[in-house]
């Protein structure tokens, strides 16, 4: 299966991923597929970094997964990493894609969680109606 | 799964190193990594373990410039090679979007290479791809050690082993001195661009430039 985005439907995932950084406190989100390709990001990352992390986090996600199936659990839907300054958190949408949210200790993991469940919703939408095209 | 940005009219492909353990995977990333201008490549990131076998991956993103308007973006992957970890692998080959296979050209390490490229074809086919569908290209790399005192495998023979089937191009290499790196990447490149924009982009009237 490939996923072919068109002008319009960037915009929507970008206005998305964007209202997340601004009612969140969240300083970067990538929109990846779980092969590791990124699709889109907003925030302060440069792309290079963004490109390996998308490849780093679709691993992560991976992995975890497989630890879930051992433990008799079809996937872990949220993974979280907390650093000294720097905390990671991670969603699955639908089977394929991943929403990677970067957030410092200025921002509440509870107003993060909200707001990248809101936008969860949104984007499993828009990504359904494209897969479907 | 390639994923085709219209609006930013960009590709994004994603190629796997495939091969059985220390044939030389990760030596083919490095040497395309240490030959390539900066501009056109991202980080390379590796996964490793104490010794210098592959844990998960090697990653390596490059710009391959431009084809039909479009520029086209490829994601270098490599995978454990030893056979336990087959778990690994199959992560790694998700949304694969073509295959390197890089054999070993030590004779001791015949059996490998069939054990691999059978493990291959079993792990593309649980992610429902026929081998003979995907781009696929074989590189008999370690060719430098030829006329050496370690008994060496004719290239007949690898032809032979792993190729009389499938047919698909191939390569001798060193990914250590670095001859045939280049030739595959360049091939498996293009057919993969090629099959891309056979599924893709035929139907949008893009002429792809091939």
């Amino acid at each position: 299966m490939d996923l072919v985005l068109l002008q319009g439907d960037l915009e929507r995932i970008q206005g998305c991923l964007r209202r997340v950084l601004e009612r969140s406190g969240a300083h970067c989100i990538l929109l990846i597929d779980r092969s590791g390709q990124l699709i889109s990001h907003w925030g302060d990352k440069p792309l290079d970094d963004s490109v390996a992390l998308a490849a780093l986090t679709a691993a992560n996600f991976g992995a975890t997964a497989a630890i879930a199936r051992l433990l008799g659990e079809k996937d872990f839907s949220l993974l979280f990493h907390k650093g000294r300054e720097e905390n990671i958190h991670f969603s699955s949408i639908g089977d394929d894609f991943l929403l990677v949210t970067l957030f410092n200790n200025r921002a509440s993991l509870g107003l993060v969680r909200l707001h990248v469940e809101k936008a969860i919703q949104e984007l499993g939408g828009i990504l359904e109606e494209i897969s479907r095209r | 799964m390639s994923f085709i940005n219209f609006a930013g009219r960009e590709i994004q492909c994603k190629i796997v190193y495939y091969g059985p353990g220390r044939c030389g995977k990760t030596t083919n990333l490095k040497y395309i990594y240490s030959r390539i201008k900066a501009q056109v490549r991202g980080k390379m990131i590796s996964i490793d373990t104490k010794g210098d076998k592959t844990l998960f991956f090697d990653f390596l993103p490059l710009d391959l410039g431009k084809v039909g308007g479009f520029s086209i973006r490829i994601q270098l992957y490599t995978v454990p090679g030893q056979v336990h970890y087959n778990a690994t692998r199959k992560l790694v080959l998700k949304g694969v979007d073509g295959v390197v296979f890089v054999a070993d050209s030590l004779k001791v390490r015949r059996e490998k290479n069939i054990e691999s490229l059978e493990n291959l074809i079993e792990n593309l086919r649980d992610e429902g791809i026929d081998i003979r569908d995907i781009p696929l290209v074989m590189q008999y790399n370690k060719r430098d050690l030829q006329g050496g005192s370690v008994p060496i495998l004719p290239l007949e023979v690898m032809e032979r082993d792993l190729n009389s089937e499938l047919k698909v191009p191939s390569f001798p290499a060193s990914a250590i001195e670095g001859f045939g790196v280049f030739e595959t990447l360049r091939e498996i490149s293009k057919l993969v661009a090629k099959d891309v924009s056979r599924r893709v982009l035929s139907g949008k009237k893009i002429s792809s430039g091939f």
